[in-house]
């Protein structure tokens, strides 16, 4: 049962993130949504590779006899967490621009766009 | 020379990638040649990608193993699994890779007269070699996470172009962000499904895992989370809502690319369905949501677009409607995939008829893009209330704004009506009522097309556009290749389905070829 | 004829034949309009478009704008339209939303099949 508990945070994570690109109205807030959403899948992934008492697997570093953690999942985490700062990075300047053109940040206002 | 060309797989990535980072450099000293760098790189990797469909349609699936010893050397050291980033490259996917090309590089073309005015071209370009790049990618890799790489650089790349004129207004800053937000999502949510992958079967190639796929629970989440969130990156309804938005903010040239971008998503469905999944799924559900998502689409989609007055925003709610004549033919495929019988009859010809309407799909509607963009360069308005009697100025325009028109509309002898037939005549015999709904479909595409015509095109010449010119001849000149390819394609359809389509839908059908091209046997 | 021949499933279709028979009608049709009467007086009443007698409206007054093509088609499926223009709200939760509700929708029917 204890085992399990990554992935129940994975999806209180992934919940919450969704909940709040629902229902929050805020584009900061929302920004913080799909970062929450990334945190849940990355840690997903991070806990997928767990192996109890195991080390880092760096081969030349590792003493003899240890069991090591799996290191692929870890490189998929980083080069997700890579492409997530990017992401969040645009998000929050085109957030910037949306604040200087309209004024606003509040969702309910920023849509020109429709129909 | 051709030790060069034995690793043109990799030179697809390679060089739209360097050249969009020599870009900003050469833009220091020469704000010029820029365009024409981007042109020429996008042409070299159009004539690669001809090359390497010349080989595959001739000798079968090609594999380029990145980091090996030996380029087709799948399974180094005696593992019974690949290790490495492979790109498997069968006939679906050059055929997608072909789109690309042309499109990116006609676009490159278009943008050396369209976008000349505009500041900040080094990174206008730089955006335009990415997207191209990770457009490549997502067609030709042949690993998972591979694809989830490209496909969130697809989705930066161009989310900075829509919101490229946001020095000019809010609204694509806006459209921008709407389309961000929901990419961010999918390619979350994509990322989960590798997850989900990854820990049941160690593997990350799809080729592996397609050959060891259970069907579990989990699987069946994945499949979830990547039907839903790619036929929404593809525009289906009812989750199309930013692609009238991001289709008509962006400059027109990378509209034309960014259809041909949700397309590569749409590949990436099929892809999952037929190769990843194929017969393990209940393929008469999944099916039937395909077909209902495409029915859905087509509907929704052109009966919003009537009733639009920006031009852009009309064309876009019809690429959401030609999408769905896509989904609706391979999906009636994938409804039959387990019955031989109908599948030789209908299935067959059903899939080709999809896969055939998205080439045509997309050299149509990016030659409708185009001319809207030449209305938008020329008139400074993409409102159909303020246009009328164009056509006296620019005729050219107005010339290949009729071919494209006829062609989304299925009028003969152009390329839409060649797959839009053959999507009728093979769904007829699998549900008559669903081919009932694509013909109406079709008649209010040619009705909505009639209102741009006549609103923008005819009628007495304006005042206040008395002044206007025909556009320059870099943007004639993509136009009118397109337009040369439309009619090409209309006038000898069975050459097209003959050598590219008909391969394309082999190769998604026959899972077992897909896998062995990886694992050997057979 | 083998070149253009194309299989659709239940049919053929070919687009030179077709062409070639446009062509045909095409000139078929000019032959008969040039038939038409020639001694006809230039620059009057018979010119002219006939309108019930009323005057004709001059052509730039005459343009129909854009919003309103097809109005009695959207005026005659207001019902169908309203509420369908009334779901594209612009709002970027409700886009959210839709993708959430898709996949519950598609993992309900999944989910029991």
């Amino acid at each position: 049962m204890i085992g399990n508990f990554p992935f129940v945070t994975v999806i209180i994570l992934i919940g919450l993130g969704i909940y709040s690109l629902l229902f929050k109205k805020n584009l900061i807030k929302i920004a913080i949504g799909l970062t929450l959403i990334e945190s849940g899948v990355n840690l997903f992934l991070i806990a997928l590779g767990f192996r109890k008492e195991a080390v880092a697997p760096i081969y030349t570093q590792a003493p003899e006899g240890v069991k090591m953690v799996l290191p692929t999942p870890q490189a998929l985490c980083l080069t997700s967490i890579v492409i997530g700062v990017a992401t969040t990075a645009l998000v929050l300047s085109i957030v910037m621009i949306i604040y200087q053109r309209y004024g606003t940040i509040n969702t309910d206002e920023i849509r020109r766009l429709r129909g | 020379m051709s030790s060069i060309l034995m690793h043109a797989p990799a030179l697809v990535i390679a060089l739209p990638l360097l050249a969009a980072f020599v870009t900003p450099i050469l833009g220091r000293f020469n704000r010029k040649t820029i365009s024409w760098l981007a042109s020429f790189t996008l042409g070299l990797t159009l004539l690669l990608t001809i090359f390497i469909a010349k080989q595959v349609l001739t000798n079968g699936p090609i594999v380029y193993v990145f980091g090996g010893t030996e380029i087709g050397l799948t399974l180094p050291f005696g593992y019974s699994m690949p290790i490495r980033i492979i790109f498997q490259i069968d006939a679906m996917g050059i055929f997608m890779g072909l789109i690309t090309a042309v499109v990116a590089f006609l676009a490159a073309i278009y943008s050396i007269s369209y976008m000349e005015q505009h500041t900040g071209l080094d990174k206008y370009y730089t955006l335009l070699l990415l997207l191209a790049t990770s457009m490549f990618g997502m067609e030709l890799t042949g690993d998972i996470f591979n694809f989830f790489v490209f496909f969130e650089i697809a989705s930066i790349s161009s989310v900075a172009l829509v919101a490229f004129r946001s020095t000019i207004s809010g609204e694509p800053a806006e459209a921008g962000l709407k389309y961000m937000v929901v990419s961010s999502i999918s390619a979350l949510m994509v990322l989960f499904a590798i997850g989900l992958f990854y820990g049941q079967y160690d593997a990350l190639n799809i080729a592996t895992i397609a050959s060891v796929m259970q069907f579990t629970q989990l699987d069946k989440i994945a499949l979830i989370l990547l039907v839903t969130v790619l036929s929404m990156k593809a525009g289906s309804v009812p989750m199309h809502m930013w692609t009238p938005d991001a289709y008509s903010e962006a400059p027109a040239a990378i509209t034309m690319v960014l259809v041909a971008a949700s397309q590569a998503s749409l590949y990436a469905l099929f892809r999952i369905t037929f190769s990843l999944y194929n017969v393990t799924l209940n393929t008469i559900t999944v099916g039937w949501i395909i077909i209902i998502l495409g029915v859905l689409s087509m509907f929704i989609g052109v009966t919003m677009a009537i009733i639009q007055s920006d031009i852009k925003r009309l064309m876009a709610y019809h690429a959401i409607s030609q999408t769905g004549y896509m989904l609706l033919g391979v999906g009636v495929g994938l409804a039959v995939l387990t019955n031989p019988a109908a599948l030789e009859s209908y299935g067959i010809k059903a899939m080709e008829g999809g896969i055939f309407h998205i080439m045509n799909h997309a050299m149509y509607k990016g030659l409708l893009f185009l001319t809207a963009g030449s209305l938008f360069y020329r008139t400074g308005t993409r409102d159909l209330n303020r246009m009328g009697g164009l056509a006296h100025n620019m005729a050219y325009t107005a010339t290949f704004f009729i071919i494209g028109a006829a062609a989304i509309a299925g009028i003969p002898p152009f390329n839409g009506f060649a797959s839009k037939l053959i999507i009728y005549e093979s769904v007829y015999q699998f549900n008559p009522l669903l081919s009932i709904i694509a013909m109406l479909v079709s008649i209010l595409t040619l009705a909505s097309f009639v209102k741009v015509f006549h609103s923008a095109f005819l009628g007495p010449q304006l005042e206040h556009y008395k002044s206007v010119q025909e556009v320059p001849k870099s943007m004639v000149l993509a136009m009118a290749t397109l337009a040369c390819i439309i009619v090409f394609f209309g006038l000898f359809p069975e050459l097209i389905v003959k050598h590219i389509v008909h391969p394309a839908v082999m190769a998604l059908i026959d899972q077992a070829r897909y896998t062995a091209t990886i694992l050997g046997g057979i | 004829m083998h070149i253009g021949l194309l299989e659709t499933g239940s049919g053929y279709w070919n687009a030179l034949i077709w062409v070639i028979t446009a062509v045909i009608i095409g000139i078929g049709v000019l032959w008969l309009r040039n038939k038409g009467q020639e001694n006809y007086k230039k620059n009057t009443d018979q010119t002219k478009p006939f309108l019930s007698g009323n005057p004709e409206v001059s052509k730039e007054d005459s343009h129909v704008g854009a919003s309103h093509i097809y109005w009695g088609f959207t005026e005659a499926l207001k019902k169908y339209y309203e509420p369908l223009v009334k779901l594209h709200t612009g709002n970027i939760n409700d886009y959210s939303g839709w993708i959430v509700l898709m996949m519950a929708i598609i993992f309900i029917i999944v989910g029991v099949s």
